[in-house]
């Protein structure tokens, strides 16, 4: 085999995560050869990487590139349709459980993992109610357990000042990014492994965004996020690790910092300067 | 490299490198007159490049303009970032070669009339030759996105060195043999040392020119030569240098 036909054939190995796995801290989740089927239509192909444990993890890339559809498979959203189907794993730690096995019940793996999307979505009730749905429905009901809870969620959610003289009053009443806020307070509310952020700040003005990417930024301390988003500068701002994706396939997986300051792969190269997609 | 999907953004980048390519004609220009200049005794010529050198601080100034609202503007990433980045860079080594050909031409007058030394004044035009070839294999790799050729210009600086240190040993040995020679000796010191402080600025550009292209920094320490700065100077007259 001459050095040509190597190459060749290094050309078409799966890509493997290559932030320097191992030696940059506790792994969270690890997606092994990740393939997903919406009945017969292809979305995903072979997807490697890692999430590591409370870090901020951003995937990008073009539309219809299969981010959303890679982030939903860590939740089981695609459960909810029936002729969807997954090839390959994600192994969520320390559990070592294989969260898209279906003989993982997909309640469980939502238990554990929460998602905030795109436009904001609280629950037509009060934003006590809001909050504390999530602690109700795993039978946490002691009301001085779920107050403190529900007050924590709210800290944590950096909304606690401006809405707890009002607790009961109805979620509607917030403004957009208020109630982003309070989506993301209550997907903390039941202390979740994950948090998955489907384009959190597409719908928001710049100041709502901003509020959110800082505490994005805080909230990776407590909380292993991922994020999906359409918005590079975002993705740079506030995430440590970066997942380019083109055509269902994870092209590049990089520490931020190297991503958007010399990509490896020409085709985020030349996503991320904006000469295509 | 496919066009950027805004077109503005490749006139902007384009703009850039075409600024500082004028720019490094400008200081090419700049080096070879104040050289002739000096060996000329030519007091006219050192005038206007003196004058000259206005030009070549004005154009940095655009440059860093023009790379400043780049950003701002386009919140550049990867490749594009570099590459304004090594123009800001770029520009400032530009900026200093300009400076030091015209403090090379400020130095005529005070030369002229004075006596000339042939041996010199050969030394000083073969290093300005190695140091004009350096800028002009540095343009290049700038122009043509070479780094091989950026490596090539960073590793050759040693040739104008040796040519500085021995020009600085002769000088030194003209001032022991006569006292009356150190003012026109020490001005041309100071024209050695400007000029290999040139070649040191073209290795700076190579730097620059290969981080933009490579996206990493040349990380082996550069041959050095200059010992012009360990060179033990003699005490008393008596002891001559070989």
């Amino acid at each position: 085999m001459n050095v040509a036909q190597r190459a060749a054939i290094v050309e078409v190995m799966p890509q493997v995560p290559t932030a320097n796995a191992e030696t940059e801290g506790p792994v969270r989740a690890r997606v092994i050869d990740l393939s997903f089927y919406y009945s017969d239509k292809q979305a995903l192909h072979g997807v490697n990487f890692l999430v590591y444990d409370r870090q901020v993890t951003a995937i990008i890339g073009p539309s219809g590139c299969g981010k959303s559809t890679l982030l939903r498979a860590f939740n089981r959203m695609h459960d909810l349709y029936p002729d969807n189907r997954y090839e390959g794993q994600v192994i969520l730690y320390p559990e070592e459980i294989n969260i898209v096995s279906p003989q993982v019940d997909p309640m469980l793996v939502r238990l554990k993992i929460g998602m905030v999307f795109q436009k904001p979505n609280p629950f037509p009730k009060s934003i006590y109610d809001n909050v504390a749905a999530g602690l109700w429905v795993r039978g946490i009901r002691k009301k001085t357990l779920v107050d403190e809870r529900v007050e924590q969620a709210l800290t944590q959610a950096a909304l606690w000042g401006e809405v707890k003289d009002r607790l009961k009053t109805s979620a509607y009443g917030l403004s957009g990014g208020q109630q982003q806020r309070l989506c993301i307070a209550r997907a903390l509310a039941p202390d979740p492994e994950m948090l998955l952020l489907d384009e959190p700040t597409s719908a928001l003005d710049p100041i709502a965004t901003a509020r959110i990417e800082e505490l994005v930024t805080e909230l990776a301390s407590v909380v292993t996020i991922v994020i999906v988003t359409h918005n590079m500068q975002q993705a740079a701002r506030i995430s440590n690790y970066t997942a380019f994706m083109h055509l269902g396939q994870m092209v590049e997986f990089r520490k931020t910092a190297i991503m958007f300051t010399n990509p490896s792969d020409r085709r985020t190269q030349d996503y991320i300067t904006g000469r295509f997609g | 490299m496919p066009e950027h999907i805004m077109k503005a953004f490749d006139t902007d980048l384009q703009g850039l490198t075409r600024l500082i390519t004028e720019m490094g004609g400008l200081a090419e220009k700049q080096v070879v007159d104040a050289i002739s200049a000096l060996n000329k005794q030519d007091i006219s010529l050192a005038q206007r490049v003196v004058a000259e050198d206005a030009k070549i601080d004005a154009l940095q100034r655009e440059i860093e303009e023009m790379a400043i609202l780049t950003l701002a503007r386009r919140q550049p990433m990867a490749v594009d970032l570099r590459e304004i980045i090594a123009a800001l860079r770029i520009s400032n080594d530009l900026e200093r070669i300009g400076d030091l050909a015209k403090n090379i031409a400020k130095r005529v007058n005070a030369l002229a009339g004075g006596f000339q030394l042939q041996q010199v004044t050969r030394g000083i035009e073969h290093m300005t030759d190695l140091v004009l070839t350096q800028l002009k294999n540095v343009l290049d790799s700038y122009a043509r996105r070479d780094a091989a050729k950026a490596i090539m210009v960073w590793r050759s600086d040693e040739q104008i060195d040796a040519v500085n240190n021995s020009l600085f040993r002769e000088l030194l040995t003209y001032m022991i043999e006569q006292p009356r020679n150190i003012g026109v000796c020490i001005h041309l010191v100071f024209c050695a040392k400007n000029i290999e402080r040139m070649g040191d600025h073209a290795t700076n550009i190579a730097e620059t020119v290969y981080y933009m292209i490579e996206g990493q920094v040349l990380a082996d320490a550069r041959p050095k030569g200059d010992v012009t700065s360990e060179t033990r100077i003699p005490s008393s007259p008596e002891r001559r240098n070989s």
